[in-house]
């Protein structure tokens, strides 16, 4: 078989690789960011899960035996 | 760190931290090996070049089963032990799942309009992967529609155990049933029918992929995990000015 034959199906299927795995990291990537400023923001605000505030309680009280 | 401590997810968070940045890497270093290898790899005898779309598809089509057996045991973990990155893990894989699945199709009609003269026929083994991707695209549905995690959790849960009898029709539906799809012929009683110039590109290939799953996965888990805790602070935050 010519081997320049059907070329096109094979630069098309790689491309689409390419196209797929670019689009699921840059998507992981950017969803990583975004989780993260709005957790940053709203601990700036004040607010910590219970489990946080317990554990910062714990380690203020652990301070203050000291 | 024993294992029991990653059903934490403040340790999972740390672990996958450190874990991301080496998976990453190794990824690359298997994608530069397993193209290196592709572009060497000789035309077949009877395909030609479009062998090499084969290195793509493959791969592809183990991942997105081996993506929904994943699903499956986090499923279990779900449904009987409660556990508490099971669903995270479902919830992760779904989307990785359904692309690598979605990839596969594509590569395979891309694949099969010049060796059969067409797109796309209703062969068993075609059918069952297209059933496995609309399994996936239904999860992500439940998981887009249903606004309680723990309920979405479960009925993701159920849809995936049983959406796993499709993994063995997708294994054995060339043998069941008289396919246009060529049988096995990588993993199969009596070796590999595939020469050792083809098959070493796509075993890289195939490395390349899975190494690549993993580092998505760990990182999609991650975002998860964030995105839940975003969540609770959002109800507190609510609960409070309420």
């Amino acid at each position: 078989m010519d081997a320049t034959a059907h070329i096109g199906f094979v630069a098309a299927s790689y491309a689409a690789g390419i196209v797929v795995v670019a689009a699921l990291i840059a998507w992981v990537a950017l969803d990583y960011r975004i989780q993260r400023r709005i957790l940053s923001e709203l601990e700036t605000q004040g607010l910590t899960r219970r489990s946080a505030a317990t554990r910062e309680s714990a380690a203020q009280a652990a301070r203050e035996d000291a | 760190m024993r294992i029991t401590e990653l059903a934490n997810p403040s340790q999972f968070l740390r672990l996958a931290d450190r874990a991301i940045p080496w998976l990453a890497a190794a990824t690359a270093l298997l994608f530069a090996a397993a193209l290196y290898r592709a572009v060497l790899a000789p035309d077949d005898y009877q395909q030609g070049a479009t062998v090499k779309i084969m290195f793509l598809h493959v791969p592809s089509a183990w991942l997105g089963m081996l993506c929904w057996g994943l699903m499956t045991v986090a499923a279990l973990g779900t449904l009987v032990w409660r556990h508490p990155l099971a669903d995270v893990t479902a919830k992760a894989a779904a989307p990785l799942g359904a692309t690598f699945t979605l990839l596969c199709l594509v590569t395979g009609s891309l694949w099969g309009r010049p060796e059969w003269g067409t797109y796309w026929v209703w062969d068993a083994r075609l059918t069952s992967e297209l059933i496995l991707f609309l399994l996936y695209l239904a999860v992500l549905a439940i998981w887009r529609t249903v606004e309680d995690p723990s309920r979405a959790a479960r009925a993701v849960a159920i849809l995936t155990i049983v959406g796993a009898i499709d993994l063995p029709i997708i294994k054995f539906s060339v043998d069941w049933w008289n396919t246009l799809h060529q049988g096995a012929s990588v993993f199969r009683v009596g070796g590999s029918t595939i020469h050792s110039a083809i098959l070493m590109p796509l075993m890289v290939m195939a490395a390349a992929f899975t190494v690549l799953f993993v580092t998505l996965l760990l990182a999609a888990m991650r975002n998860e995990i964030l995105r839940r805790r975003v969540r609770t602070l959002r109800l507190l935050q609510a609960s409070a000015t309420g």
